[in-house]
């Protein structure tokens, strides 16, 4: 699997998300820089976490519409699979490519937290080593991951099956008990119709080893290795 | 031409940021004061001399990048 690492100035988690890739791949990702409107041939494009652009304006909104994102939507649109993490997800969505937005927590303050998380389908490129229904624990680290759609647009996404994992307790209740973040519907992450972009707010490149506090993210870049390679 | 831009959130939206200033603004003593909403507010200088293209241009500006339409509405002000 060749995967692209998007940089911009102000990401902070390229280098996670790249280790992370490297070691279920055995392949070092490419790190493009966001001025490089030339993005080579992958089989993968990631977003990676941190702060793009000191988060002005909003969270994600200067990045994505840099030359870079300009290259990611037309090849989003070809059907290459996009991945976005944390901040990647407040930029794939501010570039339009993901339904929703997200906003600052409901309790205004920043997380840094292991939550768990319940798989809600494993009907994709991302989540097709975990079984439906399974709670993960991964990390979060946000202070702006309170996702918000309207009301038409959360029909369709539950209606599509598009919710990718939404937050929920240790035994895997989602009754909001688990949420750390206020986000509607205990939404953590979201597909595209066609489910070849993901974003979420929490970190499964920070949950790939043992000596890092759990491995439960490791399935995620599994199941991307064996369907792209 | 000046040109200001306020960018507010659509109603519905919870507004966590506009709530705790409503509550520290009670709690230091102005107790009618109710819902409160925060938004934005930027100015720009433009070029552009015609209002009309002027308006056409910053409503793209609001759209494409300076509002996010998904919780936001805008607001575009000329002047002088």
């Amino acid at each position: 699997m060749k995967a692209a690492v998007l940089v911009f100035p102000g990401s902070n988690r390229e280098g996670d998300v790249a280790q992370a890739i490297e070691l279920v791949s055995g392949r070092k990702p490419q790190m493009v820089w966001h001025g490089d409107a030339d993005l080579p041939k992958v089989d993968l494009i990631v977003v990676p976490g941190g702060f793009s652009y000191g988060d002005y304006l909003r969270c994600g909104a200067m990045a994505a519409q840099s030359p870079v994102m300009g290259e990611v939507k037309r090849r989003a649109g070809q059907g290459v699979p996009v991945l976005g993490i944390c901040n990647g997800f407040q930029i794939v969505t501010e570039a339009g490519l993901l339904p929703g937005t997200l906003m600052r927590n409901a309790h205004l303050k920043f997380v840094c937290a292991d939550v768990h998380l319940k798989v809600e389908t494993s009907q994709s490129l991302f989540t097709s080593r975990y079984q439906a229904g399974q709670v993960i624990r991964v990390p979060v680290a946000h202070a702006e991951g309170n996702y918000f759609a309207d009301d038409e647009t959360l029909k369709r996404l539950e209606d599509r099956g598009q919710i990718a994992f939404r937050y929920c307790a240790p035994d895997g209740t989602v009754d909001g008990t688990g949420n750390p973040n206020g986000s509607i519907r205990d939404i953590a992450g979201v597909f595209n119709e066609t489910k070849t972009v993901m974003g979420l707010m929490p970190h499964p490149e920070n949950a790939v080893e043992p000596m890092f506090g759990g491995t439960d993210g490791k399935a995620l870049f599994e199941g991307l290795v064996e369907a792209l390679t | 031409m000046k040109a200001r831009v306020h960018v507010t959130l659509k109603n519905g939206v919870l507004d966590p940021q506009g709530k705790a200033i409503g509550h520290s603004l009670n709690r230091l003593g102005f107790p009618e004061v109710g819902e409160v909403r925060q938004g934005k507010f930027i100015e720009l200088e433009l070029t552009e001399t015609d209002k009309d293209k002027a308006r056409q241009r910053l409503d793209e500006m609001c759209r494409k990048l300076l509002a996010n339409t998904v919780i936001e509405n805008y607001s575009i002000e000329l002047v002088g």
